[in-house]
């Protein structure tokens, strides 16, 4: 049985039929990249999945039990966390606020405290008392991430982590993000930077105007000059 | 064909209100009447606040100074009706107040524009409650005369013949309402409630534009409070009380912010609920309170929003 | 003459100075672009030249004349344009009212409250042309809000250059674009004529080197260096606290 399986999925927005008959599976451990062109609805597949927007029709399933139209706070209580685009911290909370506030038990896999988000970000530990509002993007970016990671979920989602960050910054993310791939936390990634989604990710699906148009191992998609090239663009 | 429904509804809804007085008894066509200078009114707030995105409690100032400029001329200074001075007055008084105002109040953010707006049009309910000799305090100006215009065979004194009077200047009113809106200074006014800064690097001049919008949004109440005045005969400080502005702001909010039509609809929904339900209990406010807590609850975007919604079903 | 002096600003919020005795020139139709770590002071300094923000010191030229206190909306009929870092676009409006607000700011009809917006024919052309240019044509009916982040992030791109200001402030343009909506405005952009001066702020390495004539970089407020793209890229201490190591 996947960890995550979605199947068959209509999500509108509004009038907008954005996910057109989605399905995709994660399995346990695995990092899955999700890529495609802007407007693709990558965005809104996650939105979907943790609840901000959930299907019409369709439906998910994780770790056995239906999650479709429950609450946002449901489905993160059932262990799925998400890295959301933009980052979204809270201003006025300080570092050390975000943290506590998100802290909570887990299930099963690895599990992160406060303190091992400050270990494995010591950038942060540094600025324990800033207020998210004075942070940098990087910084910011690093608290986003450390935020769902305190929540001990059991899949995390990420909506493109690197974007908008300095060069020196996204290299940051990156080995954080291989980090945590190297403890086993099952991940979905959104990336627009594919070489990197392609190093790490363990299976690649590729969307385009709300389906999946193509699914493979990194290694076959990499070879595939035309594929990549018709719905990345690289 | 989007379009052509909307005509045609305003065709329809025309052609009930041309035949209003023959088929409804006179009570109602005095309460239609009513309805139709508080549409005015909220229609002219929801210029500034629908559109310009500048929430107002202070509207009643402007269709209250009418409203009293039209009393003055009509009891103490001509002792009886003087229509074309009375009306370009009260009109060109209620724009001089927003010329006025518009100065200090559009520097300010928006809870401190609410703020100030709010006391300075509060300040006006003071004098006007205060100066006696001018005002008769709060006796308020009884005897105001509707206009003479026997010359093209109009009795105004007859509920039928104010009705069609009142009728035509909210046709002119409303058509030029719409005109603005859409206009390209509508298009700025919303350009403005959606992003100030934006407009700013673009290259407009956002307090320029919002003090225009002010005075437009002036010149229609003024014309409301105008109508108003000739309707009740009288005039009193409640004509410039917040709680007139307070009921402004909700016949725009339950009908819909921004839609410009739909602040007519509030205005006559709170209009005939206010006249009806106050004929049946004395708990009438109550019943007022609950449907715009029903309505921001279940409908916020308002009751044009919702027809229009429930007819694309 | 020089299309932006700035002559030593400095910004200070309460006890942060965002900005330090910066003074550096650009000349017409000169490619800047302006790099440094996130909280370095880019987009205050864009702040300052495009009059959101007052500097604390210093003057502030364009095309010779002092702007210093001059109000954003005058900048903007001077020649100044921005896009914004964080989308700044009328988000409850179409996309095609959007881009016509952009049009009918360097005319005299947002003075006109009877016409309606729908018989300005020769604006609703060039509206339509842009449009299918950025191939946004089909869109123009969807309110901003519901389009996604990247075609979000586009339209801040047109809305800003449809105005023709000769002097151009670009906030990180290509982020939330794709590689490829990058590589086309980057060849627009390259494709510009002297006409129009370009600053940039972009994290995208490519983008900026691609672009750039000369670059800037900005450290906790200070002008660390700025020179010609080689030397700033291969300058120990930029790589240091920017770039990062080569992996």
């Amino acid at each position: 049985m996947s960890l995550l399986e979605v199947r068959d999925i209509h999500t509108y927005y509004g009038d907008s039929h954005v996910l057109q008959g989605l399905s995709l599976t994660a399995e346990k451990g695995k990092l899955i990249a999700i890529l495609g062109r802007n407007g693709a609805g990558k965005s809104t597949l996650l939105r979907s999945i943790i609840g901000f927007t959930p299907p019409r029709e369709g439906t998910i399933r994780f770790d056995g039990k239906e999650i479709t139209g429950l609450s946002p706070y449901r489905i993160v209580k059932a262990g799925i966390g998400i890295v959301p685009q933009g980052r979204r911290v809270f201003s006025s909370l300080t570092i050390r606020e975000h943290l506590d506030i998100a802290a909570r038990e887990g299930g099963d896999g690895p599990r992160w405290s406060p303190d091992d988000i400050f270990s494995l970000f010591p950038r942060l530990q540094e600025r324990a008392r800033a207020r998210a509002k004075t942070l940098s993007g990087g910084e910011q970016q690093m608290l986003a991430i450390g935020r769902a990671l305190v929540g001990n979920p059991a899949l995390l989602m990420m909506d493109e982590p690197t974007e908008g960050l300095a060069p020196i910054m996204v290299r940051e993310v990156q080995r954080i993000v291989k980090e945590i791939k190297a403890r086993k936390l099952s991940m979905v990634l959104v990336e627009q930077d594919s070489a990197f989604a392609l190093r790490l990710a363990d299976y690649v699906y590729i969307m385009s105007r709300g389906t999946i148009v193509y699914e493979s191992e990194p290694a076959k998609l990499r070879e595939d000059a035309e594929i990549r090239s018709r719905y990345l663009g690289v | 064909m989007k379009d052509k429904t909307g005509l045609v509804v305003a065709l329809v809804l025309f052609a009930c209100l041309i035949v209003v007085p023959p088929l409804l008894p006179t009570f109602y066509t005095g309460l239609v009447t009513l309805i139709l200078i508080f549409a005015i009114f909220a229609m002219s707030l929801d210029i500034l606040q629908g559109y310009t995105g500048l929430a107002s409690l202070g509207h009643a100032a402007f269709l209250g100074t009418a409203a009293y400029v039209v009393a003055i001329l009509n009891v103490k200074v001509f002792k009886g009706p003087h229509f074309t001075v009375e009306l370009i007055a009260g009109i060109l008084s209620a724009a001089f107040v927003a010329a006025i105002f518009g100065l200090f109040v559009l520097r300010s953010r928006q809870t401190y524009f609410l703020m100030i707006l709010l006391a300075s049009s509060m300040m006006l309910w003071g004098i006007a409650f205060k100066w006696r000799s001018l005002t008769g305090g709060d006796d308020g100006l009884p005897g105001i005369a509707r206009p003479n215009l026997s010359a093209i065979h109009l009795n105004l004194a007859n509920t039928t013949h104010f009705y069609y009077f009142v009728l035509l200047f909210f046709l002119i009113a409303i058509i030029l309402m719409y005109l603005v809106v859409r206009s390209s200074f509508g298009h700025t006014l919303m350009g403005i409630r959606e992003s100030e800064t934006r407009m700013q690097a673009l290259g407009y001049n956002i307090w320029l534009q919002k003090y225009l919008a002010f005075i437009v949004s002036s010149v229609f109440a003024g014309l409301a409070g105008v109508l108003l005045v000739y309707y009740n005969g009288f005039v009193s400080p409640s004509e410039l009380h917040l709680v007139l502005s307070a009921e402004a702001l909700i016949m725009v909010i339950l009908g819909g912010s921004g839609t410009l039509f739909g602040p007519a609809i509030g205005a006559a929904i709170i209009t005939l609920i206010k006249n009806f339900v106050s004929g049946y209990t004395e708990h009438w406010m109550i019943i007022l309170g609950a449907i715009y807590i029903a309505t921001v609850v279940l409908a916020p975007q308002g009751v044009y929003r919702l027809i229009k919604q429930l007819m694309r079903k | 003459m020089e299309a932006l002096v700035v002559e030593n600003v400095s910004m200070d919020f309460g006890g942060l100075r965002a900005l330090n005795a910066l003074s550096f020139s650009v000349s017409v139709g000169e490619r800047l672009a302006i790099i440094g770590p996130n909280g370095a002071g880019k987009t205050t300094l864009f702040q300052i030249l495009s009059g959101m923000l007052t500097p604390t010191t210093g003057r502030i030229f364009a095309f010779g004349k002092e702007i210093t206190k001059l109000p954003p909306h005058q900048r903007a009929a001077l020649g100044l344009g921005r896009t914004f870092q964080i989308t700044n676009l009328f988000f409850n409006l179409t996309v095609l009212d959007n881009l016509l607000l952009g049009l009918e700011a360097t005319g005299h009809t947002r003075f006109n409250p009877v016409r309606p917006v729908s018989t300005y024919g020769r604006l609703l052309k060039q509206a339509e042309e842009i449009l299918r240019q950025w191939g946004m044509w089909e869109r123009r009916d969807v309110p901003v809000r519901s389009l996604s982040y990247g075609e979000q992030r586009q339209l801040e791109i047109v809305l800003t250059l449809s105005q023709k200001r000769s002097i151009l402030l670009l906030d990180e343009p290509t982020c939330g674009l794709s590689p490829e909506e990058a590589k086309s405005f980057t060849a627009m952009i390259s494709g510009f004529s002297r006409d129009f001066t370009v600053l940039l702020i972009d994290h995208d390495m490519d983008v900026t080197f691609e672009i750039a004539e000369k670059v800037m970089v900005l450290h906790y407020g200070q002008l660390l260096v700025h020179g010609l793209p080689g030397e700033v890229k291969s300058n120990p201490r930029v790589q240091e606290i920017y770039m990062g190591a080569e992996e």
